[in-house]
């Protein structure tokens, strides 16, 4: 009685990887008949909107194939560089050294707000007291005017796009060791919201009436401040390809930066590109 | 015939039990493996004496991270030791069997609650009251201690249930005939007999308070410094691998396999002192 089972249950298991291959020798074939297959891989945080651009693109272009996979702004670059993926997206203002080999196109830039509590009677600081704040020479709100209270500083995991953006814009230094790490934009809005002595920052599509984004030396986080120039913690979000686009990742990195790719980008909680350059 | 089959299940039984060894050593195989080369390099000392996290700048120190790793198991067991062996005691010696049938179900169903629920019933309501009644940020060992507390309750206290139902009745009734009230028998008797076991529940359950990984990162801060209060913020040495691990390429890939092996380290040497303070007491008595 037990063989027969086993059997038809090794069969059973054998039917959907046939398939698989069978699928993926077709979608192989299909995209080398059409003209080739883009494939984008890299920074979380540009991931969702690559993926809404691809749908719309593949839908425009019934030969196109364009694919993406996340992996961060470090694999993007990687991968770019080793062919892995056509296309690699990275969210990082300061490209590290391997990424010098890549073309880099700005396709949309991502304002980074530094956020309290709602109920924090301060609502401006400049660069350098943020600053401040981080490396732990400031550690008390009465210190910039704000009430008699410990300041929470709150930050994000060492290897964090948004983090070494951070960094870099304000000018490069050592995070106090006091600072709470969290690992993602989210879970840095709720420790912010919850909690009235903290002070944080994410990307700017994300803040909400539970948080409390300041001006930044007078210039509030938005859309005209940061295309203007005024508001300066801003990271670029890098498409980048090793060697000059041709073919499908030209098309695909064009409709990107033309008209309707920029509409969607900004309709998403990103900003447009305001220029369009290398690294 | 009987007698062949007899060994052939035994040996079949052998070989399954010995997988579980053999999952065990590939694991400490392949963490050593990637965590050793960096031991030589950075050196055992920069790596365990030094509290310096610092990875873009090539500072690899973990000392904050194993103190912060203990600080937060043995405030969990604190917290989690006593509810679960008191309740366990209640439970079995002094409930209707009612009771029992409705509230072991009950407790081992906590233990199938995801961590990520305890980390944000810690995130939401803990925090808020730490940093209202003692100051700091919140979110920290104390915050930690008691969400792990009450997510190694389930274990502690099925164990020490079937710890005090496995001493024997004779026990009890010997006591109760020489005079002893009940409260006294289970102190005096039923509660040195069950001690291995007792110690035993308490030995897994810190086992699953130091590998917490999720609950942790979500409420306790993960600062990189040496804690000196319950109420700072502190990053355990899981937290640190899994916070990390997503980004790290090289060095500090390695850095976070290193951590993994200390965390065996550490876990070895807990089970080890656990083990030889249940032997000491066995022939002691």
């Amino acid at each position: 009685m037990r063989s027969p089972i086993t059997r038809s249950s090794g069969s059973r298991r054998l039917r959907p990887a046939g398939m698989a291959v069978a699928f993926a020798a077709a979608a192989f074939l299909a995209a080398c008949g059409r003209g080739g297959s883009v494939t984008l891989a890299g920074s979380t945080a540009f991931q969702p909107f690559a993926e809404k651009l691809a749908d719309e693109y593949n839908a425009l272009h019934p030969e196109a194939n364009v694919t993406v996979q996340g992996g961060g702004s470090a694999l993007g670059i990687s991968a770019a560089i080793n062919g892995a993926a056509q296309i690699g997206m990275a969210d990082l203002v300061d490209l590290p050294p391997d990424a010098a080999a890549l073309k880099g196109f700005v396709v949309a830039r991502d304002g980074i707000a530094v956020v309290v509590n709602p109920s924090n009677g301060i609502s401006d600081l400049p660069m350098p007291r943020i600053r401040d704040v981080y490396r732990g020479a400031i550690w008390n709100w009465n210190e910039l005017g704000g009430s008699d209270a410990p300041i929470t500083v709150v930050s994000r995991e060492s290897g964090s796009g948004t983090r070494s953006s951070f960094e870099s814009i304000l000018g490069k230094f050592d995070l106090t060791v006091d600072a709470i790490i969290q690992d993602s934009n989210g879970t840095v809005r709720e420790t912010v919201a919850n909690d009235e002595r903290a002070i944080g920052y994410l990307s700017y599509g994300l803040v909400n009436e539970k948080i409390k984004a300041l001006t930044v030396d007078g210039a509030p986080c938005g859309k005209e401040t940061i295309l203007k120039g005024e508001y300066r913690l801003v990271r670029p979000i890098y498409l980048l390809t090793l060697g000059e686009p041709s073919g499908q990742v030209k098309a695909f990195i064009d409709y990107v930066l033309g008209p309707e790719g920029q509409a969607m980008i900004e309709a998403d909680g990103l900003l447009p590109a305001a220029k369009r350059d290398g690294p | 015939m009987t007698g062949g089959s007899d060994a052939l299940v035994r040996r079949l039984l052998a070989a399954i039990a010995c997988t579980a060894v053999l999952c065990l050593l590939v694991i400490a195989l392949f963490i050593f493996k990637e965590g050793l080369p960096f031991l030589f390099k950075v050196g055992l000392g920069n790596f365990l004496l030094s509290s310096d996290w610092r990875p873009d700048a090539g500072k690899y120190g973990i000392l904050s991270m194993i103190a912060s790793s203990l600080w937060v198991t043995f405030g969990a067991l604190l917290v989690g030791a006593p509810l679960g062996m008191a309740g366990a005691v209640f439970l079995s010696e002094f409930s209707p069997t009612g009771l029992v049938r409705f509230v072991k179900p009950a407790i081992e169903l906590l233990a199938g609650i995801p961590s990520v629920v305890f980390g944000f019933i810690g995130v939401m309501v803990l925090a808020p009251i730490i940093r209202n009644a003692g100051g700091g940020p919140g979110l920290s060992i104390l915050a930690a201690s008691i969400v792990l507390g009450v997510m190694i309750l389930p274990t502690i206290m099925s164990i020490s249930i079937d710890a005090l139902a496995a001493v024997p009745p004779s026990y009890r009734e010997g006591a109760l005939a020489l005079g002893a009230t009940r409260w006294q028998a289970v102190r005096m008797v039923v509660l040195k007999a069950a001690s291995s076991g007792l110690v035993a529940g308490a030995i897994l359950g810190m086992g699953r308070a130091i590998g917490e990984t999720m609950a942790v990162i979500m409420v306790a801060g993960n600062a990189i410094k040496m804690p000196d209060s319950v109420l700072d913020s502190a990053r355990t040495l899981t937290a640190n691998i899994a916070l990390e691990m997503g980004y790290a390429t090289g060095l500090h890939r390695q850095a976070l396999f290193a951590t993994g092996i200390a965390l065996l380290v550490v876990i070895m040497i807990l089970n080890g002192l656990a083990a030889a303070a249940l032997r000491r007491r066995g022939t002691g008595t």
